[in-house]
């Protein structure tokens, strides 16, 4: 983990307000292992004060690009957005816990993404397809225009979409489509959807969710964004940290 | 002897402890150092107010715990803490290999609490002083002995009457006369005085038109709070005879500066921490080119240059 002043070498909108960044760096994929979540200072001054967690969604095979898709919201990913090429941007990376990527080739892997939380499963899918598993994915958006990247996963294999109004996919939410045929599965996305994904899941399954959250520092320090572990698991634990025990979590240790 | 800008003297006195330099982080900023001696030697800092510190574990506040405001942050943690014991056995421990100066913040239900505490953490042989946290907005009872002038005076005397280390009250600008809260402090017999706390805040989000943190209210800190905390400062330091740990949104060293010239003789760095890490690092090296560049050798000469 260390601070990054990175080259932007793209940033252009890819869907309804989702925009593709492109930074040029040495990006080891050793230490940017998929789940691991960057947090990027996007205002030179001091408003926003705070830097924006952002997930990694590709990093290049020779390692000297990294993409990250963010979805413009509020007053952080509106200055991000105005950025040019070869503007730099201060980035700590990479933090956080990542996904559990022993996998057994021939496996069947399930990736469930709703919204921004999509991007870290393409890089996921990815590195996970390389080590044999058989990929289907399941994403999640509110419509057609906020969707993202389908052909890239359909690059990995089997791909089921759904949108809450149906102008694409199947109507409703992506949990719809989840059955248990799934050696391991992967998600990133909102809460409802997990607190969903523990309902349908067995607690013996192999699963395990990317928690997007609210974060001050992202190193650990300020206890802003913790998460509830399972009393049943966790017995007397304190707080979970996403930054730091996460932001990835194995699916029924949590409490939502 | 030192010649005039070429030896900078960073150092400090504090109520007899001597500070390497005149920066340390804040507490409830920093957690136990743990994080941010992934980044660098924490022996590089004058010392570390850690973690609040509970005879009990605390888990905190529900989420969201923080929202962001104009040049600066609400937060609503809420005291969480391993409890005394963790914190003597491990936390405390692991700092042991530090060269710098520990200040303990304590924080309690009633006298009682802070006592047993503060008598247990004095014990502590890294350990260089106390902290009382009378000044938290985030727990129900936070603000009760930071907000009465008896209560406080009669605090600080009980835990004075244990304490073995120096012992420093963390004053709350939550109050109308922050002068008469110094005073009782000062009474009691604290040590020298940490001002200021968060000030109470509210967001209020624009979808769901409910308050963003969970807890409702929170402690606003950052760039936003300086000019509250240099005014408090200002007027305390003159008015009291104790050393004044200054902190309220320092991001670099001109605020340093300008807490030193209040009347600070030491500086805590808060909210900065949180988006970069090195930011005390950078602070210190920056004052010492400042005073460089200024012609003055020992920073105390500084101290309440606003009023001098």
């Amino acid at each position: 983990m260390k601070k990054n002043i990175l080259e932007i070498q793209s940033n252009k909108e890819i869907a309804h307000e989702i925009f593709e960044l492109k930074l040029k760096g040495e990006f080891k994929k050793e230490e940017f292992i998929p789940g691991k979540f960057l947090h990027i200072k996007c205002s030179d001054n001091i408003h926003p004060l705070l830097r924006r967690p952002m997930s990694i969604c590709d990093i290049s095979d020779d390692e000297k690009q990294m993409t990250v898709l963010y979805r413009v919201e509020g007053s952080g990913t509106k200055l991000l957005q105005k950025k040019s090429i070869g503007d730099f941007l201060d980035v700590l990376a990479p933090l956080g816990t990542a996904y559990d990527l022993d996998i057994r080739a021939g496996e069947k892997i399930f990736l469930v993404g709703g919204g921004i939380g999509v991007p870290p499963l393409y890089y996921l899918g990815k590195e996970l397809k390389k080590r044999g598993g058989i990929i289907k994915s399941f994403l999640g958006f509110s419509n057609r225009a906020d969707s993202f990247y389908i052909n890239e996963f359909k690059d990995l294999g089997e791909v089921e979409i759904a949108t809450v109004d149906g102008s694409l996919g199947h109507k409703g939410f992506v949990t719809d489509k989840i059955n248990l045929d799934f050696d391991a599965l992967y998600s990133c996305g909102p809460t409802p959807m997990f607190k969903t994904l523990q309902t349908l899941i067995p607690e013996d399954k192999r699963a395990y969710i990317a928690m997007e959250e609210r974060m001050g520092c992202g190193i650990g320090a300020c206890l802003a964004c913790v998460c509830k572990p399972n009393s049943k698991y966790f017995p007397n634990k304190g707080y979970f940290r996403a930054c730091k025990e996460g932001p990835v979590f194995k699916l029924h240790d949590l409490e939502f | 002897m030192q010649t005039k800008g070429t030896n900078i003297d960073l150092s400090v006195d504090l109520a007899g402890i001597k500070l390497k330099n005149p920066i340390m982080p804040a507490s409830g900023c920093f957690g136990f150092g743990r994080e941010f001696a992934e980044f660098y030697d924490l022996s590089k800092l004058g010392g570390i107010a850690v973690k609040a510190t509970s005879l009990e574990q605390r888990a905190g506040n529900w989420t969201p715990r923080v929202a962001e405001t104009y040049a600066g942050m609400i937060n609503s943690i809420g005291l969480q803490n391993p409890g005394i014991d963790k914190v003597i056995s491990e936390e405390l421990k692991f700092l042991e290999k530090y060269d710098t100066e520990i200040f303990v913040n304590i924080v309690g239900h009633s006298i009682e609490d802070y006592v047993e505490v503060s008598e247990r953490i004095s014990k502590v042989k890294n350990v260089s002083a106390l902290e009382l946290n009378v000044s938290c907005p985030n727990v129900k009872d936070g603000t009760h002995f930071g907000t009465d002038a008896k209560l406080l005076e009669a605090l600080v005397s009980e835990v004075k009457k244990v304490a073995t280390k120096p012992v420093f009250v963390k004053l709350s600008p939550n109050v109308t006369d922050i002068v008469s809260m110094a005073k009782a402090a000062q009474k009691g017999g604290a040590d020298g005085l940490s001002m200021i706390n968060t000030l109470l805040g509210m967001r209020i989000d624009m979808k769901t038109r409910k308050p963003v943190i969970a807890r409702k209210i929170g402690g606003l800190s950052g760039p936003a709070i300086k000019p509250v905390a240099i005014r408090m400062i200002y007027d305390v330091s003159q008015e009291v005879k104790l050393p004044i740990i200054g902190m309220g949104g320092i991001m670099n060293a001109d605020d340093v500066l300008e807490f030193i010239y209040a009347g600070a003789s030491a500086v805590a760095i808060g909210t900065a921490n949180f988006i970069e890490p090195f930011a005390c690092l950078e602070i210190i090296d920056e004052l010492e080119l400042k005073l460089k560049e200024m012609n003055v050798s020992n920073i105390t000469e500084l101290v309440g240059a606003a009023y001098k």
